[in-house]
Parts: structure tokens; sequence; C-alpha cells
């Protein structure tokens, strides 16, 4: 297919489409507002269907129901209503379902502002809803990159019975770059029917389904804890996913970053590299699980002095990345709020400050 | 080598329609491109901006400092974003809104009279058209002929809006010659 001039908004919900959900769930917040308008548009279109809930709780329970039937489904959301959905997101990551949700980050706490942020890196990474859980978060950076991780969220929801998230901000989803979408995937769940409640006279199986997050058997919930961890550790061991920039050569500084933000580090970056100076970069494309042994191998580079997570946050990843280099480098933070994204000049001005 | 334009001017002035165009234009002729729209708590008559990334090359930050040029359709406009233009860069002056001028010497200005143009053609709000031609006339950032196509696949399927964009097109051409 041709490339396509697309926001980043649209084209997640299209890649949806392509990826064969054709469920989607949601309530309007600004900066993704885009993906409902183009959804409830594109997706009578396809036979397919969109429900706007009553509030954000009632999405979540409403995928949460969908996918218990086997559906293959999606929201979207931004930062506060993420925050609404996260209850029903520890329901289906305790039941097992496989669901797809989509966070443009706007800046918080609370309502905060309407502008890109990455001040939901923790939410994403480390709960945001109860229990032992996690996500599988993908972070985007350009709105191909956006495409190509909503197509593969959906796989991977199902291969790991879990709900995956793709962390946004504001900027990937109003911008508009060019997209190709690949060719469409299959329409179903394939794994389905070991989970599924679609009624026993549709599958195979003489074994009947239950949906359910609800253990009071102390053995039992600590077994059903340890199958889930094991899932997260087949993660750690399979989905990590991370782009080294600059990272060959021999670097001063190394930069960690994500997102929109790591377009900036990347401009920067190359300005610095005319004016003789060599940094380098680790983007985690997945931000759990973390590539934690890229950036321990980056960071202990003889030529690598310091390290600095630059995040569009207060020091959030900053934590996990001083956890993978375990004390051999200084780790530094810099970052931002608020929605004014730093410029490459500011990023070049704090890297100098580091030497 | 990468260029940038900031479109500026009210909200409903078709801001963000000329810099898609553009943006379009420039991803025909195999540019790499980026559309970066201003998203505050937008309405129509409220300041409205975007920027245009062209690039031989993936296009890194889309926060831009210093653009390469400056299509400003209002005074407000003209004021907060010309002195961030880089040297050499085109400036286009709305003037039929905006009675000063950008106050440099080392850029390119180009006075249109992008508003009264439209008027003449019949609608105000085939300016942004206007405007967005004659810079492209002016800066040849991509081939006329390829905006002029874009042009008229924005409108495709509004039969009664091409004629008129097509008038724009050639009227906003002569503007910059």
């Amino acid at each position: 297919m041709a490339k396509v001039l697309m926001k980043g908004n649209e084209a997640i919900g299209e890649a949806a489409i392509r990826a064969g959900c054709l469920n989607y769930f949601a309530y309007p917040i600004t900066p993704q507002s885009e993906v409902a308008e183009y959804l409830s548009k594109r997706m009578p279109d396809v036979g397919g269907m969109f429900l706007q809930g009553e509030s954000e709780v009632a999405v979540g329970y409403m995928l949460f129901g969908a996918s218990a039937c086997g559906a293959r489904v999606f929201t979207t959301s931004s930062s506060p209503g993420i925050s609404l959905m996260s209850e029903a997101i520890s329901y289906i990551a305790g039941a097992q379902c496989p669901a797809v949700f989509v966070n443009i980050i706007r800046g918080g706490p609370g309502l905060g502002g309407i502008l890109p942020s990455q001040g939901d890196y923790f939410q994403a990474t480390k709960g945001g809803g109860h229990g032992d859980y996690r996500l599988l978060v993908m972070a985007p950076a350009s709105v191909q990159e956006a495409v190509e991780m909503v197509m593969l969220a959906f796989p991977l929801a199902e291969k790991y019975r879990n709900p995956v998230m793709i962390l946004g901000d504001g900027l990937i989803g109003q911008m508009m770059e060019p997209v190709e979408f690949p060719d469409h995937l299959r329409t179903e769940p394939t794994n389905k029917d070991a989970w599924a409640t679609n009624g026993m006279d549709t599958r195979n199986s003489k074994k009947s389904n239950l949906v359910k997050s609800l253990y009071l058997d102390p053995k039992m919930l600590n077994d059903h804890n340890l199958h889930l961890k094991s899932k997260y550790d087949q993660m750690k061991r399979e989905e990590i996913r991370y782009e080294a920039y600059n990272a060959d050569g021999d670097y001063k500084i190394l930069i960690v970053s994500y997102g929109t933000m790591s377009r900036v580090c990347r401009t920067a970056i190359d300005m610095m590299k005319e004016d003789g100076l060599e940094v380098g970069m680790i983007r985690p494309k997945t931000l759990f699980p973390f590539p934690e042994k890229a950036i321990y191998d980056a960071a202990v580079k003889e030529s690598c002095q310091k390290v600095i997570s630059i995040e569009m946050s207060m020091g959030q990843m900053v934590e996990d990345v001083d956890r993978c280099v375990k004390g051999r480098r200084p780790v530094e933070w810099y970052g931002k709020c608020g929605g004014d994204v730093p410029t490459p000049e500011e990023v070049i001005g704090v890297i100098r400050g580091l030497l | 080598m990468q260029s940038e334009v900031m479109f500026a001017g009210f909200g409903g002035q078709g801001i963000l329609a000329s810099g898609k165009i553009l943006a379009h234009a420039a991803m025909e002729a195999g540019y790499e491109v980026a559309w970066i729209p201003s998203y505050g708590p937008e309405m129509r008559g409220g300041t409205a901006y975007c920027l245009v990334v062209i690039s031989d090359r993936p296009i890194g930050s889309p926060v831009i400092k210093n653009p390469q040029h400056l299509v400003a359709m209002n005074r407000p406009s003209l004021e907060k974003f010309a002195p961030m233009v880089k040297p050499g860069g085109v400036i286009l002056v709305n003037s039929s809104l905006i009675p000063i001028r950008c106050g440099r010497t080392d850029v390119d200005e180009l006075i249109v009279p992008a508003t009264g143009i439209a008027n003449d053609l019949g609608s105000v709000r085939i300016a942004n058209i206007v405007a967005l031609s004659a810079f492209v006339a002016r800066s040849k950032i991509v081939d006329f002929e390829l905006l002029r196509r874009c042009v008229n696949e924005e409108f495709h399927g509004k039969e009664s809006f091409i004629e008129m964009n097509t008038n724009a097109v050639e009227q906003g051409r002569k503007a910059a010659a």
C-alpha cells in the first residue's frame, strides 16, 4: 500500500482495524479524541463496532466482557481516563484476557493539562491498578511505529493472554506523518478456545472455560500469581525491543530516552556529533519488559562517563535506568513537564553540563 | 537537507489545512515530512499555528526552535514568530490584515494581500490557499505543479470548491512573482 499522510490518532485507529480488531470501546478525551472520531466513521464501513461508554470505568469493563467472549478488543484514552480504567485492567490481567489499551499521555497529575507528557511511565510499567500484574508496554516514537506497535499489540496480548499498552504522548497522537499499513492480519484470536466463554458447542474441547480473578484459597492464589509471574518472565526473555543510536563507536555520554523525547535527543546527538562530541542513546521500545542488559552493556563501555535519562516526567524512567546500570556509572536525569517539549538545543545544554 | 515552515494565524483561517497540503505535496515529492499542529484549547478566532518539517532523511525532533520559513496570516503571528526565522528564509506577510513588516533584512520578505485576493475571488476562506501558493512559488520548496495537484486532491469530491481554489493557486503564484 502507498504511503498516506495521517495523524497519529487516526493511524492508530486504522492500525487496529488492520489488525483485525472490530470492537472498539472508548470515551473521548484530549489529546486522543480523533481515534474515536475516526473509528466512529470507519468501523461501520468494515462491519465493526464503536461503542462510547458512559465513562472510562465502564469502557474498561466493556473490554473485559467482550474479551471474555473471545472478541479482539481495544480502547484508547488519555491519562485520567486510563486511571479510571485501571481497576478493569487489573481484573483483565487477573482473569488472563487479552486486551489492548492505548494511552496518549497528557500532563498530570489530576486534570493536569492537555499537552504532551510522559508522566504515566510509572502507571503503565509499575501498576496503576492493584495486585501483582504487569502490562506489556510499548512506546512508539513515530506515527509509523505507532501503527506497527498497535498491530503487534493484538497478537502479543493473545500470546500472553494479558493486556498490552501502547504508551504515546500528545505529539504522537496529534502529529501527521506518512504511514504505510501492512496487510491485514487474522480477524479472530486463534487461541481463544483456551479461555473464551464463547459456548461449548463452538469449540472442540470438552473443558468449560471460566473467566475469573477470585481465588480465595491461599495456595491457589499463590499458584495463580506464580503462573502470572512466569508469563512476565517470559516477556522479559522474548519481548524486549529497543533501538541503539550512535552507540557503536566511543561516546562520552549515554542517553536513555523513549517516544517523542527520544526524537529530540536524536537530533541533539546529530548536532553534537557535528561539533565533535559523541553521545550514544538507547531508546527502549518496550518499557516493560525493559532493555536492562542493553542499557547496562552500553553504560559500562569504557568511553562512557555518565548515563542520563531524558524524559518528559519528573524522574520516573531514571529509576529503571539506575537499576540497570547497577552503580557502575553515575546516572543523571533531565526532564520537563507541562507540555513544553524540550528542544534539541536544550538537551545539548544539559549534556554539555555533564562533562 | 531539512527545512521547516511555520504557518500561523487566527483559528478559522485554514492554517492547519495549508500546512497539511504542503506536507502532502512534499511527501508526494519523496521527502520525509512531519506536520505538527498547535493543539491548545483552540477556538475559532484564537491563535493557531502548525509546523511542517520537510527533510531528505528521517526527521528527528518534531520540536523546532528556529523554523526556516514563516507564513504569517495575522499580526500577532508575525510579531511572535518573525524573530525566530532562520536567516535566508522566506517570511510571507498577509498584508491585508497586517499593517506592519517583519523588520528583518536577512530574510526574503514576501508581501501578499492574501485575504484581499481571496475576497476578490469570492471567499475569504481561500486566503490560506493564496498564501500557500505564493509561498511555494517564492520558496520553491516543492514543485509548483505538484502543489496544484495536491490542492485539487484536498478538495476532491467538493467540486464547487475546486474552481475557486484553482484560481486561488494561480493568483497566489502571480502575487509572488
